[in-house]
């Protein structure tokens, strides 16, 4: 605690008023003891912090907003370097996100993968295609209120993500654990979106209980050779490589021993990509079997049946992704339009009070959400690790993701029913369309977002996980 | 971005924690709630010489200028050591008043003693039909010359019975629920034709029914102007709604934690009744349900900072999800205590009982909601750092 000059006497005097205050007569005072007790010095501190401060305390000024003198708690602006920062990266968004692609967005229609291709370049030119990584390997360098303005500002411009799977699922696995010719090998295509990856942890017979996975990977010489069928293969159609958990040895006193982690060419042989549509209709994720699929030894990634390690370092990543609050708020908010317009003459949904309670239910737990976030954020950047309870985050963000959805749906009504997925086809003729915009899409997003609650380790397995690792249950 | 206390705050926090952890354990503040007065004389003096109640007054009135932040803390811990002294009574409701209406006289005569401790003071903010309508006054104030003579029934007026000074809004002109034409007016407790049934509450709180017959007062007692008292009413309100919002979330953390902790301790069936699946999800639940809360409070007070209608709108959010998580969490809390938990012997049931009576106070869950609902119309609320800015 450093003191002006011109406080210390005051200072002084302070304790000393205290001290005798307590020692005239206040014997009833029950903070005495306390001082007694050998906890003196703390206690002066606080009996005079009365004085500190009056002294201390920085001048007000009317109507100046952008600090709160009061302290540092709850300080959420921005400093200019910041809004410079923030203004950049809008200005980028709004000048090399492709308009051909953002109409596409608007009109419901899904992007291609050579569209998503193109846009993740355009991110890489920029050098902002890996937020996260160490600069040394291409990363930003970002402090944590930069990457929080980055997805504010992504979400905003209704611009994609970059496909995870990459580069914030296996190449953080690489950076961290992989050999310099690993690194050598694969981050550069990672980065530049040259290779496209997908991820292969769950098995038929192994979801929540991923240690039970089968995938074996026996060793022949410098080759392993892996068979077993790896499922919910996200975009698994689209994928030049996969990176899986395989089981490297059964001779183990734990099952989560012997799991090694692996990296395969989806290209080679005996690799085969079968399609699970899901209850949209649509294919996003796949089943892939390998049969005798011959893997050069070089791909194992660390140690040997030390997989699962890594993979759970992995999880804890994806699940700090995982609770999307910036693209909730952006949904949110177009919600909020949508339904205070009037459609087709009717009253605005929001004027039914209804629909305007559980609007705001969302609103309130989405913004408990984000400072739930951003105390996570600001724990980061003080040196502290995303721990378990980036669990939270996950459960709490895919709860509010879900509610949006359902209430997109309460939104369209009867137009929810239609099952017209053809209308968000480049090709579709506009004026044979049913329902207003995307009205006859939110049923299918509500349908295929039920996943939310069940990837990245179901809410469940997440409870779980805050039960053991933050309530040491 | 930063979350952390100033070394003034984190000495605030090192004092109120220090003094509930050594000074106010839980035998202790029963025993103060069974004497007759209801709190203790000597816990209240302690307050006012640590500072605490100068602390959110403003300086040019003697007190701290403390803001939000600093009530929260100080709140969270009451809240968590279950201090029945009438710190909201006083300190947030009459000083809050005091400070936004009162002239400088006034506040020479009633907020500078109330600020030393030497005066018990309470606005009584409800009548018997008003529920959280603060506005809907029955209670009437005729001007009879240089005089006014009010009328009425004040209820659950917190510290009625101890109050030296009663801050009683009245209605000088409109009808009965108009936001126009309520007046504030600061009389003595003993004043001729005020009638005081003092009554516990089910939290080990004091309060009374006050009923005013023919209660002649001078026009000195008046604060401010006659029939704009509205303003400060709900101001002070909102801040109050605030500060039990804080005081709810020191509660449902400490119901949480003493839960946590008792599941890891409490054997059946030959192990801690803490390993069955199906209260672990049930803690995780309030766990995070205590961390919405939280992030909400700590968004509150930055928002009651700026003022205007995103701090009402905060406020009101705030106090949505202290109603709302805060029920699952305390009923939680004695549900897996079992027995224990509905004991008057244990510390949780009276836990239980303080944030029930919160639920109600200025506004349950669903009135905040609504209230909300209406402010949500006037303007969007992103975390705006332009707006920051």
């Amino acid at each position: 605690m450093n003191l002006p000059a011109d406080t210390a006497p005051l200072f002084c005097i302070g304790i000393a008023e205290r001290v005798i205050l307590h020692q005239l007569g206040v014997a009833s005072c029950t903070t005495v003891p306390v001082l007694v007790s050998g906890c003196g010095w703390r206690f002066l501190c606080t009996a005079t912090w009365i004085v500190i401060l009056r002294r201390l305390r920085p001048e007000r000024t009317a109507g100046h907003v952008n600090r709160l003198p009061e302290g540092r708690l709850m300080n959420v602006t921005l400093t200019d370097e910041e809004i410079a920062f923030r203004d950049e990266v809008r200005t980028f968004f709004q000048e090399d996100f492709p308009a051909e692609l953002r109409e596409k967005l608007a009109a419901g229609i899904d992007l291609s993968r050579d569209d998503m291709v193109r846009w993740q370049k355009i991110l890489f030119r920029q050098g902002w295609a890996a937020v996260n990584w160490p600069v040394e390997y291409g990363g930003t360098g970002w402090s944590a209120v930069q990457k929080y303005i980055f997805a504010n500002e992504i979400a905003e411009a209704n611009a994609p993500d970059m496909i995870p799977f990459g580069v914030k699922m296996v190449a953080p696995i690489i950076y961290t654990f992989g050999n310099d010719a690993q690194k050598q090998r694969f981050l550069p295509d990672i980065l530049e979106s040259n290779v496209w990856w997908c991820q292969g942890y769950s098995e038929p017979g192994a979801g929540s209980d991923l240690a039970s996975l089968k995938t074996r990977a026996d060793r022949h010489g410098d080759q392993y050779v892996v068979n077993g069928t790896k499922t919910w293969t996200t975009l698994g159609h689209y994928a030049d490589w996969i990176f899986c958990l395989v089981r490297t040895s059964s001779d183990v006193a734990r099952r989560q021993e012997g799991i090694s982690f692996l990296l395969i060419d989806m290209s080679t042989p005996g690799v085969s990509v079968k399609p699970i549509i899901t209850i949209e209709g649509d294919r996003e994720v796949n089943e892939v079997h390998f049969d005798d699929v011959r893997v050069p030894i070089e791909n194992l990634v660390g140690e040997e049946g030390k997989g699962w390690t890594y993979g759970k370092v992995l999880l804890q990543h994806e699940r700090t992704n995982i609770a999307g609050v910036a693209r909730s708020k952006y949904r949110l908010r177009r919600l909020r339009e949508k339904s205070s317009q009037s459609l087709r003459g009717a009253t605005p949904l929001l004027d039914d009070r209804n629909f305007a309670r559980k609007l705001a239910t969302v609103e309130i737990e989405l913004r408990a959400l984000e400072y739930t976030e951003l105390r996570t954020l600001a724990a980061v950047a003080v040196g502290k690790a995303p721990g378990p309870e980036s669990s939270i985050l996950k459960i709490k963000g895919t709860e509010i993701q879900q509610e949006l959805d359902a209430l997109f749906v309460e939104a369209a009504g009867y137009y929810a029913l239609p099952y017209v997925p053809e209308q968000y086809a480049m090709d579709f003729v506009e004026d044979q369309r049913i329902g207003s915009g995307s009205e006859t899409r939110t049923s299918l997003r509500y349908f295929n977002n039920r996943k939310a609650s069940i990837y990245g380790g179901s809410n469940e397995i997440q409870k779980n996980i805050v039960a053991k690792h933050v309530l040491g249950l | 971005m930063d979350f952390s206390l100033t070394d003034e705050q984190s000495m605030l926090v090192d004092s109120v924690a220090r003094f509930i952890d050594n000074d106010y354990d839980f035998e202790t503040r029963q025993k103060v709630t069974q004497s007759d007065q209801g709190f203790s004389t000597n816990v209240w003096r302690t307050f006012a010489e640590l500072g605490w109640t100068a602390m959110p007054l403003p300086e040019e009135d003697g007190g701290l200028g403390g803001g939000p932040v600093e009530l929260m803390l100080l709140m969270q811990h009451f809240g968590r050591g279950l201090v029945v002294e009438p710190y909201l009574a006083n300190v947030v409701l009459a000083g809050g008043i005091l400070r936004r209406s009162a002239d400088a006289a006034q506040k020479t005569r009633w907020l500078s003693p109330l600020i030393a401790g030497e005066l018990q003071a309470t606005l009584a903010f409800t009548e018997p039909q008003s529920r959280f309508n603060i506005a809907d006054i029955a209670t009437t104030a005729t001007a009879d010359g240089k005089n006014f003579v009010l009328d009425g029934h004040k209820s659950l007026v917190l510290n009625g019975a101890s109050a030296d000074l009663l801050l009683i809004p009245a209605r000088t002109s409109g009808t009965q629920q108009d936001q126009d034409g309520i007046s504030i007016f600061a009389i003595g407790g003993d004043t001729t034709g005020v009638e005081r049934q003092a009554y516990p509450t089910v939290d080990g709180h004091r309060a009374a029914e006050i009923r005013l017959r023919s209660v002649r007062v001078n026009n000195d007692s008046l604060l401010g102007t006659a029939g704009t008292g509205f303003a400060a009413l709900q101001d002070t309100i909102d801040d109050a709604t605030f500060a039990i919002s804080a005081e709810a979330m020191g509660i449902l953390r400490a119901l949480h934690e003493k839960t946590v902790d008792y599941a890891k301790n409490r054997i059946q069936f030959g192990v801690p009744i803490g390993t069955f699946q199906a209260l672990q999800h049930r803690m995780v639940d309030t766990l995070m349900g205590c961390e919405q809360c939280q992030s909400l409070l700590y968004w509150a007070a930055m928002r009651a900072k700026l003022g205007g209608s995103d701090a009402q709108s905060a406020v009101s959010a705030l106090k949505y999800q202290i109603g709302t998580s805060g029920r699952q969490i305390a009923r939680e809390a004695v549900q897996i205590h079992g027995g224990m938990g509905v004991t008057w012997e244990l510390d949780i049931a009276h836990l239980f009982k303080r944030f029930t009576a919160i639920e109600t106070l200025f506004g349950n869950a669903d009135f905040h909601l609504d209230r909300y609902v209406q402010l949500a119309g006037q303007a969007p609320r992103d975390v705006d750092y332009q707006r920051l800015k």
